[in-house]
């Protein structure tokens, strides 16, 4: 049995670096401040990496599985004997893996950073930030029990706060920062209750209780129901709510797009690899409850996934911001991994879609990472974000050309890239289990194909375009971190998941399935053909394809008018109907109340003094009569 | 016949009556014009007194158990020193006036004689000693109520307390001959052991209760504080605020626990009814007064209600938290006495309005009020709130909806409280004036004395010791 107690400072870590660069890092030269949070980051890289060589390799695959180690824990609150929340480190394949992919896109957006924020203000205030971040999003993975994983997931949501908002004088960063704060919250409101749910009839927080599959502690909680729904199915529904919330899962998916205003490794790292998988994670970390407790409330999160996923990736065509592109493919590939848990049974090879989603989730991790970092460093030369304004630009950037290259064919599913191996196998999931939903990721495929080559194509050929400075490439410091994640999304597809990340621990075995992975290249290339007639050379056809669609293509530019709707639920109807009302009747009731309260106090004080005449005499009598009347009470009370 | 046994346990009323014949002694052989040494003379005495007190002590019982002593008693009788200590240290500076040449040792001779009765009163066994515990502790102060002799208002002051507590003393005497003539004796056991639920017993009872909430100043018989704590001499106000009522509600604690502990459903109940009536008539009044001495002693008032909160408990808890509480309160409630006295002494003023701005010219002792006005108030984390939280608990952990609401009414009153000491912290710190108190210097003893408040008040809510010592002692009630 290895000794992973020294994984506790995994997350001690940044939390240490985040502190001094916080308290000290005005004091210090901007460089140091990001050398300091960098090396950090290298070492809890190191600390992770070797994790998971001893997790996956030296200890191996035990028999049965492999098992879930608390590596470190230690008692936080206790409310009653059996209901304690404690706080620790929870190793099982699932955590180990994101320790690897959080450290590994923290480190390289901690390096690119270094490069992409140099000169800005604060720039010390965004690595203490971006520490912040990592701290809580390890701390999440790494949650023993759901109370802890509750804590980090609010962290997570302050610190994107603090990260989206980093340009605080941008009045739009504000408010983008505001709503993704609010939504996830709101979302999050869902989640607690879920967690109060659950902890109130199974009387635990902890995973490995919760998981342990027998499902004895959840007999209490059968025989409840709600509206004709089982309570379990209330309560998973609703902590899945918190985790659509921070996955930007329709319909809160509003948030993400909005988010894009921070700056791009922030994007690189929250809005693409980390933080949005969140919900991801959670779902993959309740599965087996899930699962056996509630499969209902599974397929409501297959249908949640599959349309989340048609829906931005249709929205995904038709945007001209580089980084909002990049976000509604974010939401879409998201949907992938949602509906992969959705669609996915327990045990062996019908559990290929929980291994699938995540599978995909590490090989998104890398290649959308680096297509973030990639347009950070495409904005970085050209000053803007607008599709539009770029053209031809593989001869002025060549690193950043044949990096994004090599992600643009990851993620369309090129074999033998990285997006190919994962997305296999969601379908192939999704095909054993639903048709409906099966056939709409393929279309979805060829969507992401048609996107992301349409992206591809107008940035790095189409028509010339005339820049105000030439653009350049970017420097080492920054074109590194996309080299390194470039080769990560060739070899990630590689990794044998199905020896080491399953729903129940065990190994299986997977082949290529020819009949789904044929079909699905197919309709990726025609996606990737179509984009290359349409935006390979500057052509009018586009514009007339958008004119001809009429009514659905601008819907669809403005995002089907869901942030119009949500503003008019909230300022119309909320505001005006619940929160007004309300606003008067706390301040005319409840402190006309207080006031009156405090009005009589004054008066009968007043009348009160009367009293206190100063003469001995009434003194005297008051004393006496008082006595008198208590004995004639408590006299008459006794008989 | 004394022997040495009996000696040592009465140790802490023999060392007393010593320190103050040492006093009359100095007082015939030190010339006029050196008499100010016995002023710290008297202060070095009653220190050595204060610590002595802490030894280890004689337990048992003399004089046919008329006399008791024990590790309880023994508690309160210290906890009452080092209350007298910091007026001591308080006074140092006022009795040293030019005015009060001549009466130097006729305060500290008064004031020690009123402690002995108080000792004695704790000490007693039954009635007939307790009796005249409290008339030796209350005739002394008759006089040092009277003490600034060229003033109307504390000649006024003696007179009307003198008065008053001649009543309350008849009543009082009038209950304990009702309970001698119904269980034939005054011996605390022998009552406690023949009290059953006559009526003439239970008139005996009440009367006796409206003696004693005439030295803890309990609603309705409390009409003679405000008139006494204004008139009297500064010092002597903290002494009766503090000191006096201390003694008595410890001796009260110890009489309804021990004599009438068969009826503690009854008197709970009448309890309740005094507790809502003073904790909410000395808020009210409270509210509205602008002397200092008159607003701490409604105040005191208010917080005799509180008290009786804790007494209710009728268990050890509810025994550790009055004791705690008092030894809070001393702390808090000298505290604030003696900035009021600092700024009497030096400039005359006693008036709220006279606070304002304050801080400005002297932030030390505005601070320093503020942080006892909080504690008085509750507000965590000084002392102050835990010895209410105590109270509070003590009370509702009687499990009953009725005490629930009890408690509701306190908290509630804690809030009205709140409103009237902040309105001393807004006087100092936010009321502009033009012509605020200027910066003085207070005298070394008193400001030795505000340390000690200022130290206890945080050391006495933070160590769990002292609360757990406290709760060791009491269970020897």
């Amino acid at each position: 049995m290895t000794n992973y107690a020294y994984t506790i400072w995994i997350p001690l870590i940044p939390v240490f670096m985040f502190l001094i660069l916080g308290l000290f890092g005005m004091k210090m030269k901007g460089s140091l401040a990001g050398i300091l949070g960098t090396l950090g980051l290298l070492t809890i890289t190191v600390l992770s990496y070797f994790t998971a060589y001893l997790y996956f390799f030296k200890t191996g695959e035990p028999e049965g599985g492999f098992q879930a180690i608390t590596a470190y824990n230690i008692e936080w609150l206790a409310f009653t004997d059996t209901l304690r929340i404690h706080m620790g480190v929870l190793l099982d394949p699932i955590s180990v893996m994101m320790l690897v992919v959080i450290t590994t896109v923290s480190l390289m957006v901690h390096i690119y950073s270094i490069g992409y924020m140099k000169g800005e203000q604060g720039f010390q205030r965004f690595f203490a930030f971006l520490s912040l971040f990592t701290f809580s999003m390890l701390g999440l993975v790494i949650a023993t029990n759901i109370f802890q994983m509750y804590i980090f997931w609010e962290l997570v949501g302050v610190s994107s706060f603090l990260l989206i908002g980093f340009y605080y004088q941008k009045p739009s960063a504000v408010a983008a920062s505001k709503k993704a704060f609010i939504v996830t919250r709101f979302a999050d409101f869902g989640f607690l209750v879920g967690i109060l749910i659950v902890s109130y009839f199974t009387g635990t927080f902890d995973f490995d209780l919760l998981t342990s599959g027998d499902g004895n502690i959840f007999q209490t909680i059968g025989a409840a129901s709600f509206m004709g729904v089982s309570a379990i199915t209330w309560a998973l529904l609703l902590i899945f709510m918190g985790g659509a919330g921070k996955s930007a899962l329709f319909p809160f998916h509003i948030w993400l797009p909005d988010a894009m205003e921070g700056p791009t490794p922030v994007s690189a790292l929250i809005h693409a690899a980390t933080m949005v998988v969140a919900g991801v994670y959670l779902v993959a970390r309740m599965f087996v409850v899930f699962h056996f407790q509630a499969p209902g409330a599974l397929e409501v999160v297959g249908y949640v996934g599959a349309f989340t996923s048609l829906f931005a990736a249709v929205i995904a065509c038709t945007q001209f911001d580089i980084k909002r592109i990049l976000a509604f493919s974010t939401l879409s590939q998201i949907g992938y991994m949602i509906l992969a848990l959705g669609v996915s049974e327990y045990g062996d090879e019908a559990g290929v879609g929980y291994m699938a989603s995540m599978f995909h989730l590490f090989t998104h991790a890398m290649f959308k990472a680096l297509l973030f970092l990639g347009a950070g460093s495409i904005i970085h030369a050209v000053h803007n974000n607008d599709l539009r304004n770029m053209g031809n630009l593989r001869k002025y950037m060549p690193i950043t050309f044949i990096t994004f290259a090599i992600a643009w064919l990851a993620i369309c599913g090129i074999p033998p890239f990285a997006g190919f191996w994962s997305k296999d196998e969601i379908l192939v999931a999704a095909f054993e289990k639903n048709k409906l939903i099966f056939f709409s990721s393929v279309f979805v495929a060829g969507l992401t194909a048609f996107y992301m080559s349409r992206l591809f194509f107008s940035v790095f050929f189409g028509k010339k375009q005339h820049y105000h400075h030439e653009p350049h490439e970017s420097p080492l410091v920054m074109t590194f971190p996309l080299m390194f994640l470039a080769l990560a999304s060739i070899v990630a597809g590689f990794v044998p998941f199905h020896d080491l990340i399953t729903s129940d621990g065990k190994s299986f075995e997977t082949h290529l399935n020819y009949s789904i992975a044929i079909p699905s290249v197919a309709i990726a290339v025609l996606g990737m053909f179509i984009a290359f007639l349409l935006y390979y050379k500057e052509s009018k056809v586009p514009d007339k394809i958008s004119k001809s669609l009429g009514i659905f293509y601008t819907a669809t530019l403005n995002k089907f008018y869901f942030d119009e709707i949500y503003l008019f639920v909230t300022r119309k109807i909320l505001f005006n109907c619940v929160s007004q009302p309300i606003a008067w009747f706390d301040r005319h009731v409840i402190d006309g109340f207080m006031n009156s309260i405090a009005w009589a106090i004054q008066k009968s004080s007043f009348k009160m003094r009367d009293l206190q005449s100063g003469q001995v005499q009434q003194y005297a009598f008051v004393f006496v009569s008082g006595a008198i009347i208590l004995v004639l009470c408590f006299a008459y009370w006794l008989n | 016949m004394m022997n040495l046994q009996d000696f040592l346990t009465m140790r802490h009323e023999i060392l007393l009556i010593l320190v103050a014949v040492i006093v009359l002694i100095g007082e015939i052989f030190i010339s006029d014009k050196s008499k100010h040494v016995i002023i710290n003379l008297t202060i070095i005495l009653f220190l050595l007194h204060t610590i002595v007190g802490f030894l280890p002590i004689q337990e048992g019982k003399l004089f046919g158990g008329m006399y008791q002593n024990d590790l309880f008693r023994a508690t309160l009788k210290n906890i009452l020193n080092i209350g007298v200590f910091i007026i001591l240290l308080q006074s140092s500076a006022w009795i040293r006036k030019e005015e009060n040449r001549g009466k130097i040792s006729e305060y500290f001779i008064l004031l020690l004689s009123t402690l002995v009765g108080m000792y004695f009163m704790i000490s007693s066994g039954d009635f007939l000693m307790l009796y005249l515990g409290l008339e030796l502790a209350t005739i002394p102060i008759a006089a040092l109520a009277a003490f600034d002799t060229h003033k109307n208002n504390s000649a006024e002051a003696g007179i009307k307390l003198i008065l008053s507590s001649a009543l309350s003393s008849g009543i009082l005497l009038f209950g304990i001959s009702m309970i001698y003539g119904t269980t034939g004796s005054v011996y605390f056991t022998e009552v406690a052991a023949n009290f059953g639920k006559e009526s003439l017993q239970i008139l005996g009872f009440i009367f006796f209760v409206a003696g004693m909430g005439f030295k803890i100043s309990l609603v309705p018989f409390h009409l003679w504080t405000a008139d006494v704590y204004e008139g009297a001499p500064i010092n002597v106000t903290s002494y009766l605020s503090v000191i006096s009522k201390g003694a008595a509600v410890f001796i009260f604690t110890i009489v309804l626990y021990k004599v009438f502990g068969q009826i503690a459903e009854m008197w709970n109940v009448l309890l309740y009814v005094l507790a809502v009536l003073t904790m909410t008539i000395g808020n009210l009044f409270a509210i509205r007064q602008n002397n200092m001495k008159r607003f701490l002693a409604f105040s005191s008032i208010a917080q005799a209600g509180f008290i009786l909160l804790g007494i209710m408990g009728s268990n050890a808890a509810g025994v550790t938290s009055v004791v705690y509480f008092m030894l809070i309160y001393i702390l808090t409630n000298l505290g604030a006495f003696g900035v009021v006295s600092a700024i009497y002494n030096a400039s005359g003023k006693e008036d709220m309005r006279d606070y304002n701005g304050l801080y400005k010219t002297n932030p030390k002792l505005s601070l320093l009020m503020t942080l006892a006005l909080f504690s008085l108030a509750g507000i965590p984390p000084v002392a102050g709130f835990f010895g209410k939280f105590f109270l509070f608990t003590s009370v509702a952990s009687l499990n009953d909806y009725k005490y629930y609401i009890l408690v509701l009414i306190a908290v509630l009153n804690a809030t009205i409280s709140l409103f009237y000491y902040l309105r001393v912290v807004k006087a100092m710190f936010i009321d502009p004036n033009d012509n605020p108190i200027p910066y003085f210097k207070t005298d070394t003893p008193a400001r030795i004395g505000l340390l000690i408040c200022v130290f206890g008040v945080f050391l006495v809510g933070f160590v769990a010791a002292i609360y757990e010592a406290i709760y060791h002692f009491s269970s020897f009630i």
